[in-house]
């Protein structure tokens, strides 16, 4: 029977109207073979426009429908939804993407309506040949892999347990808590951070449906939605939690000193060092980088820290494990990066110790902190303060185009803290823009200026020494003059970057970045936690800068997003997968050592390859590694590609 | 046993919330106040910084949502009493009389092309330009798409008498109009509320001296939304009396970070709104010379701070400085400001004003508090639990916010904050339904 | 050196975001150095503030746009008239002051006439003093007391307060400056004199109800005077309301277009916009028009804040003549206004530009009189 096929013209309102003459490519279409039907409409996505499809479809007895609109990513499923509706098999549907490779792109037109003619021809070539596939279902295991512990990730964690499913918290470092154990105190409502975090960490640790794994890296990935099989490396720890008793005596005993990284470079520690006091349990931790025993067996005449405990809490000779976990989900909340502020050289900071950057500034103002919560410098009571914006934000010289979305609100917590210590320091903030947007955020500005901080417009263009004070140089562009303000402490409002180990945790996961290298979503308005590969989400500051709030919003939408083939118990997978031609195939291999999903197995049987349906995404490597043409994708195959071409010519 | 959630506005944000607690297994009720869900979101032409067309991407999660087997859309219905039974709430919902059967109608339109008053109401959707029958779609891609009499409008509700006959009616193939229609109470039992009311657009004529409502040519952000909207009342062309404007001014932070509005917060969207904008002044006409009057400039979000490189780069002026007053010389307004980086007073020449309108609470916000018992902060929004660690919980068990009702948010913090919400519902949900302890059990750990 | 600190203290001047609202909304800015922003800047920045040489400070006329429509509730017009009493206290006093100032205080107004000439504008109409006892206090105001020009306008509220049968009298010789612009200039010393000593005549006087014919002396006795005692209000109030009640009715038809100037004291300050316009679209006959910029968007005369002893720093622009245009392009033969600094202004203006036959300046007190 010849195919009856239907072509649908969509004018996306002026998207494309204004480009292309639809007109003109629904009189093109209805001139081509097997073609029964063509029409044009404001919007095909609409309902009366998908009614158009689905009464010809009844009325003309189509077997398969041409869509010329947007890109498949947008509307292939409500098409296929559509004439599913009507009776078609959902993949009888072709869509011609008119818009975002046309008439979105294209001035003249002349020549868009031609290249859409050119697309409408082709997409009805490849129509005709469509065979109708079988949607599948598979299980999904009832459990998800939260990688990071930052805020995001025990926010996600403690959603998806609470649903009732297990949650795996994956945290690299040997603590939980991440960025926000660092900081001080929140903005506008300057409560402690240690004492919100503390509550989430203990209902996480008390979770019967989470298992927390710190010290632990995900390795490997694999599977699909639903079904993912995950290898993570655990790091042992090396040091007791029930027996230590924080005496610290090992520390002492350490012979290795390196900046605490914790305390943002302000102090130092040792290879062995106590956890932050959002931990749960007073205790210690060995750093196996740093720990010379650990790494290269040398510590001379033996491992000091374990000879000095008095409670036997240490062993050094356990080794690193693999462990297996199987998910349905995915959530990746790995964070952000501090910028580093050696990248605005002219700021001065690493040359002068009193320019700290914003996070030293929580270090400094923490009563847990290196200072015990004294803001000083060198014992000395800072009398001038110059708070500097934007520090690796909005600035191509280092580029990050784009803005940090806390610094603001930070440097104004910041000054806040100083007036409220030392009522009579001068305060200064350099700013461009203040971008107080937040909830009670510039009602918190009105406040701080009302406390006596001076905002100047203009950013920094220079700081340097001048006798025993810093010289912070800018334009005032108020009063469009040069201006020079000294100071005794300038704090630098440094932005977010993505995390160096960006790239890893992407190809892990197959994941992209946008273009500010944070990891990108789906859709940057609609689907702002979804990612492209099914059930693996983003939440926090690993897809962008977020505050705390925005941060622990986002955490839950992605774990909502989760929850959904959590709680269905199935999802649907691709029909469009490869199949192997048996007559033709010889057995040789090469496809298998080919596919990345290791969705093919030579079966030992019958010396063909055999096809796993519900691990291949059907993207056509193994079509191309063929010697024999034995294994195609359905949905593009030879026939259909060919006779795509053709029609172009 | 009730496992159900009702969701309260068809917005974005009541949308993305209904989805997803419906594909997480639960049956949800939503509830939208107007004809058609699509909320604020369906009146965008284009959104930021991705240029997408609002329609093109809220389409679809429209129609998911009145094809989802587990959503119960009731939409020209409000939400009229709460009452909490044991742990979960018995609401009632009154559905508005249409007038129109949606069993029955087709969404053809023959009614409105029959209406006596078509053409001639003033047509809220279109932000007040252009007209539209007393029955009505709000918009093309309205979902559901069926008819609605406008019962303010309409002399046949209103005095009883339309003519000789009921044009409507007689022009209807379906049969559809029933003016015997009467509200109806319906039940409705939930075990968790998510609130997802939105927000209002400023009242620009609170600023008395921007002008607005004085010149016709002093128009509100969402009035150029439409304009610029090829489903708008000038098919997306940017006309003021059938006249393209030569020069165009924006001004920003209108009844926002403003004591004499009341409005001390930021509302978060309109620099970007008015970034949009400008670029698709310029790109519409290419000639114009577009000004940005604004204080500080907040292109906070993701690709945000690029996009305002990018219409700088277009051509687009941006002068520091609020506008102070706007009249009239000639047949030009004049924008007066200072230039604070120059520091002089300015007049700046424009055929069109465009003014970066806030987001307010609506008047009905209060309402849907005491419904459900919940407070509001002090800028008026609803207060959740907590402003840092509890986004979407409110002091009230079982009861949620999403999107703008809490606060202004932009798209995609709208759709995070409503699928925010929709994780606290499908929590509590999961809670009352299933024993959700797992055992303590051990790493699963598979044999390879 | 000015201590900026204290004055950003006492200004609340750190809410300021300089976003520019007030200079852009500023009346004389475009033509005087005076920026109400630039200013609040100079004083956050600290950086020392000589007043020398800042004679635009003596422009300002204290209409009081800028901080009307401040977004954060600075008042620069307040810090303006606190750099004012910084110069007066340096004793560089502007010498169109000097006379004015020693005037008030020693005869009780500022145009330099005796104390003993004071009701002369009332010459003829028995007007009782409110000693003897009356419900209603009225308040002539020193211009209209002495500058024969506006003198017809308390006379005028007398006949029309009388057609109203309404019980009034004055402070007669009593009454001395209400200080308001005295406070504008800066003189806060004679103001406060001033203001306590005109506090003990109105509670001798036993006074309770006040009516004046100045928005000037309306808003100082409202808003500034803290605790007077008494209800105050300004005569287009009192008007409206009698002739809402039909107290009073007007015979006579005036078959003409009228426009109006809002008077910044009474419009923009105390947000009286619409009796004014009642009392005149009540007159048979009136055609009102309102200009383009009126009300909230109304644009100063230029007469208040002291400017009646000052010429400014730019005296080649005028505001009023600008008014005098706009009023013309309404197509308006009067120019209506209620406010003896607008009604002389505005004059000056329209003889200034060669209108005298084609726009007539009345105070509404003027019109209602003549339509009795």
């Amino acid at each position: 029977m010849r195919p009856r096929i239907g072509v649908y013209i969509c004018h996306c309102g002026l998207n494309i109207a204004n480009t292309v003459d639809v007109d003109a490519v629904g009189e093109f279409a209805r001139a081509l073979p097997n073609v029964i039907v063509a029409r044009h409409y404001t919007y095909m996505c609409s309902d009366p426009g998908q009614g158009l499809i689905t009464k010809d479809i009844g009325d003309l007895g189509l077997t398969h429908v041409v869509v010329a609109s947007c890109s498949p990513r947008m509307h292939e499923p409500t098409f296929r939804g559509a004439i599913q509706k009507a009776g078609l098999n959902p993949y009888c549907l072709e869509m011609a993407n008119i818009r975002e490779q046309c008439s979105w792109i294209h001035a003249d037109r002349a020549l868009a309506t031609a290249k859409a003619m050119d697309l409408v021809a082709s997409a009805v070539a490849k129509a005709g040949w469509l065979v109708p596939l079988q949607e599948r279902q598979v299980g999904v295991t009832q459990a998800a892999l939260i990688i990071g512990g930052g805020l995001a990730g025990l926010q996600a964690a403690l959603d998806i347990a609470n649903a009732g499913f297990q949650a795996f918290l994956v945290e690299k470092g040997a603590y939980l808590g991440g960025r926000a154990a660092q900081l001080n105190t929140t903005f506008p409502t300057l409560e402690r951070v240690s004492d919100l975090l503390t509550c989430l960490i203990q209902s996480i640790n008390d979770h019967p449906n989470i298992r927390v794994l710190t010290n632990a890296q995900v390795e490997k990935v694999d599977g699909f939605v639903g079904n993912f099989r995950v290898s993570v490396l655990e790091r042992p720890p090396r040091v007791d939690a029930g027996k230590c008793t924080a005496c610290g005596k090992c520390a002492d005993a350490c012979p290795v000193s390196l900046p605490d990284e914790f305390n943002a470079g302000l102090s130092s520690r040792h290879a062995i060092y106590p956890l932050p006091p959002s931990s749960e349990t007073r205790t210690f931790a060995i750093d196996d980088q740093a720990c010379t025993f650990v790494q290269d067996r040398i510590c001379q005449p033996e491992p000091r820290c374990v000879a000095v405990c008095p409670e036997n809490a240490i062993d050094l000779s356990l080794e690193e494990r693999t462990r297996e976990l199987a998910v349905g989900a995915i959530i990746v909340a790995t964070g952000a990066a501090t910028f580093d502020p050696r990248g605005k050289p002219e700021l001065g900071w690493g040359v002068y110790p009193n320019v700290i950057t914003s996070l030293q500034f929580e270090r400094l103002a923490d009563v847990n902190g290196p200072t015990g919560g004294r803001i000083e410098i060198d014992g000395k009571e800072p009398k001038e303060v110059v708070f500097i914006q934007c520090v690796g934000s909005r600035d191509q010289t280092t580029g990050n185009l784009y803005c940090s979305r806390i610094c603001c609100m930070v440097s104004a917590k910041q000054a806040h803290l100083i007036k409220e210590k030392y009522p009579d320091a001068r305060v200064t903030a350099f700013y461009a823009d203040v971008r107080t947007f937040g909830k009670g955020h510039e009602e918190f500005y009105d406040r701080v200026r009302k406390e006596g901080i001076r905002y100047r417009r203009g950013y920094v263009s220079e700081v340097y020494r001048r006798g025993d004070k810093i010289v912070v140089r800018a334009e005032d562009t108020l009063m469009q003059k040069p201006v020079e303000v000294t100071a005794d402490l300038v704090v630098l409002g440094i932005g977010q970057s993505p995390r160096p180990e960006t790239n890893e945790v992407a190809s892990l996961l197959g994941l992209t970045r946008s273009g500010d290298g944070f990891l990108a979503e789906s859709h940057p308005k609609l689907r702002p936690v979804d990612t492209m590969v099914d059930g693996v989400f983003l939440a926090g500051t690993c897809q962008g800068p977020k505050d705390i709030v925005d941060t622990l919003a986002q955490a839950r939408a992605a774990a909502s997003s989760a929850l959904a083939p959590l709680c269905r118990g199935q999802v649907k997978v691709e029909s469009a997968t490869s199949y192997v031609n048996e007559e033709l195939c010889a057995g040789c291999g090469l496809c298998a050592a080919t596919c990345a999903y290791g969705a093919l197995t030579l079966s030992e049987r019958t010396r063909r390859i055999k096809v796993n349906p519900v691990l291949c995404k059907g993207c056509g490597a193994c079509e191309a590694a063929c010697p024999s043409k034995a294994i195609q994708v359905m949905q593009s195959t030879p026939k259909q590609i060919l006779s795509q071409i053709a029609a172009l010519s | 046993m009730p496992s159900s959630a009702l969701v309260i506005g068809g917005g974005i944000a009541g949308i993305q919330a209904a989805l997803d607690i419906a594909d997480a297994g639960f049956h949800v009720f939503l509830v939208e106040k107007e004809p058609s869900i699509g909320g604020r979101m369906s009146q965008l032409d284009k959104t930021f910084p991705t240029l997408d067309c609002s329609a093109c991407i809220l389409t679809p999660k429209m129609v998911d949502v009145s094809r989802h087997p587990d959503i119960e859309l009731l939409t020209y219905s409000e939400v009229i009493d709460v009452k909490r039974n044991g742990s979960s709430f018995r609401a009632i919902v009154r559905k508005k009389p249409r007038y129109v059967d949606i069993t029955k109608c087709t969404g053809c339109g023959s009614c409105a092309e029959a209406c006596r008053l078509r053409g001639r109401i003033a047509d809220t959707f279109n932000a007040g330009m252009g007209k539209r029958a007393a029955i009505y779609v709000p918009f093309p891609q309205a979902v559901p798409l069926k008819y609605t009499v406008d019962p303010t409008k309409c002399v046949f509700v209103t005095r009883g008498v339309c003519g000789k006959t009921q044009v409507c009616k007689e022009a209807c193939k379906a049969e559809a109009i029933d003016f015997s229609q009467k509200e109806e109470l319906v039940e409705v039992e939930a075990a968790a509320i998510v609130a997802a009311t939105g927000f209002d657009p400023f009242n620009a004529a609170l600023k008395p001296e921007l002008g607005y409502g004085v010149y016709p040519n002093v128009i509100t952000s969402l009035q150029f939304e439409r304009l610029s909207s090829a489903s708008g009342p000038t098919a997306g062309k940017i006309l003021l009396n059938g006249k393209e404007p030569e020069e165009i001014a924006f001004v920003q932070c209108v009844g926002s970070r403003d004591e004499t509005t009341g409005n001390l917060y930021c509302s978060r969207v309109c620099c970007m709104v008015t970034a949009k904008h400008a670029h698709l002044a310029k790109e519409k006409i290419h000639h114009a010379k577009v000004t940005v009057f604004y204080a500080d400039v907040r292109a906070f979000g993701k690709g945000f701070e690029e996009f305002y490189d990018r219409v700088r780069a277009e051509g687009v002026r941006y002068q520091r400085g609020y506008v102070s007053e706007i009249y009239q010389r000639g047949d030009k307004l004049v924008v007066r400001a200072e230039d604070t980086l120059i520091g002089k007073p300015t007049e700046t020449s424009a055929d069109m004003v465009v003014l970066g309108i806030g987001l307010v609470p609506r008047p009905e916000t209060n309402q849907v508090a005491g419904l459900l018992g919940l407070e509001n902060s002090s800028d008026g929004f609803l207060a959740e639990a907590h402003p840092k660690m509890r986004p979407v919980d409110t002091a009230v068990d079982g009861v949620y916010l999403a999107g703008c009702v809490q606060g202004p948010k932009d798209i995609p913090d709208t759709v995070a904050h409503a699928k925010a919400a929709a994780a606290a519902t499908i929590v509590r949900l999961r809670q009352q339904t299933t024993d959700h302890r797992l055992q303590r059990t051990d790493v699963r750990v598979l044999t390879t | 050196m000015i201590d900026t600190e204290a004055l950003v203290e006492q200004f609340g001047l750190t809410a300021c975001i300089q976003c520019g609202k007030c200079t852009g909304g500023c009346p004389v800015s475009p033509k005087s150095a005076l920026n109400p922003r630039a200013l609040v800047y100079q004083m956050l920045r600290g950086e020392g503030f000589e007043l020398v040489s800042r004679e635009e400070l003596w422009d300002c006329t204290t209409c009081s746009t800028c901080g009307l429509r401040c977004p954060k509730g600075v008042k620069a017009v307040d810090l303006i008239i606190g750099l004012r009493g910084q110069w007066i206290e340096s004793g560089k006093i502007p010498t169109t002051l000097r006379a004015p100032l020693t005037a008030t205080l020693n005869q009780g107004n500022p145009l330099v006439l005796p104390r003993e000439d004071r009701s002369l504008w009332a010459d003829g109409l028995n007007v009782k003093n409110v000693a003897e006892g009356a419900d209603v206090a009225m308040f002539v105001c020193c211009e209209n007391a002495y500058d024969p020009r506006v003198q017809p306008m308390p006379r005028a509220l007398v006949n029309l307060l009388r057609a109203a049968q309404v019980d009034f009298g004055t402070l007669g010789l009593e009454e001395q400056c209400c200080g308001s612009e005295i406070r504008r200039l800066g003189e806060s010393g004679l103001y406060e004199y001033l203001r306590d000593d005109n506090l003990d005549k109105f509670r001798q006087a036993g006074i309770q109800k006040m009516v004046t014919t100045s928005p000037h002396c309306m808003n100082v006795f409202k808003n500034e005077y803290a605790g007077a005692g008494f209800t105050v209000e300004h005569y287009t109030q009192m008007l409206a309301r009698l002739i809402a009640e039909g107290k009073i009715k007007f015979s006579k038809r005036m078959e003409t277009v009228v426009t109006y100037q809002d008077p910044c004291f009474l419009g923009k300050q105390n947000g009286i916009y619409d009796e004014p316009r009642a009392v005149l679209k009540s007159i048979p006959g009136v055609k009102f028009v309102d200009m383009d910029r009126s009300r909230e968007r109304s644009v100063c005369c230029e007469g208040g804040g002291g400017r009646m002893w000052l010429e400014g720093t730019n005296n080649k622009v005028r505001l009023a003549n600008d008014r005098v245009a706009q009023a013309l392009e309404t197509g308006a033969k009067v120019l209506a206004t209620a406010c003896p600094f607008c009604f002389l202004t505005l004059s000056d203006a329209v003889i200034a530009t060669g209108h005298e036959n084609d726009l007539r300046v009345m105070d509404i007190l003027q019109i209602a009189n003549e339509a009795l």
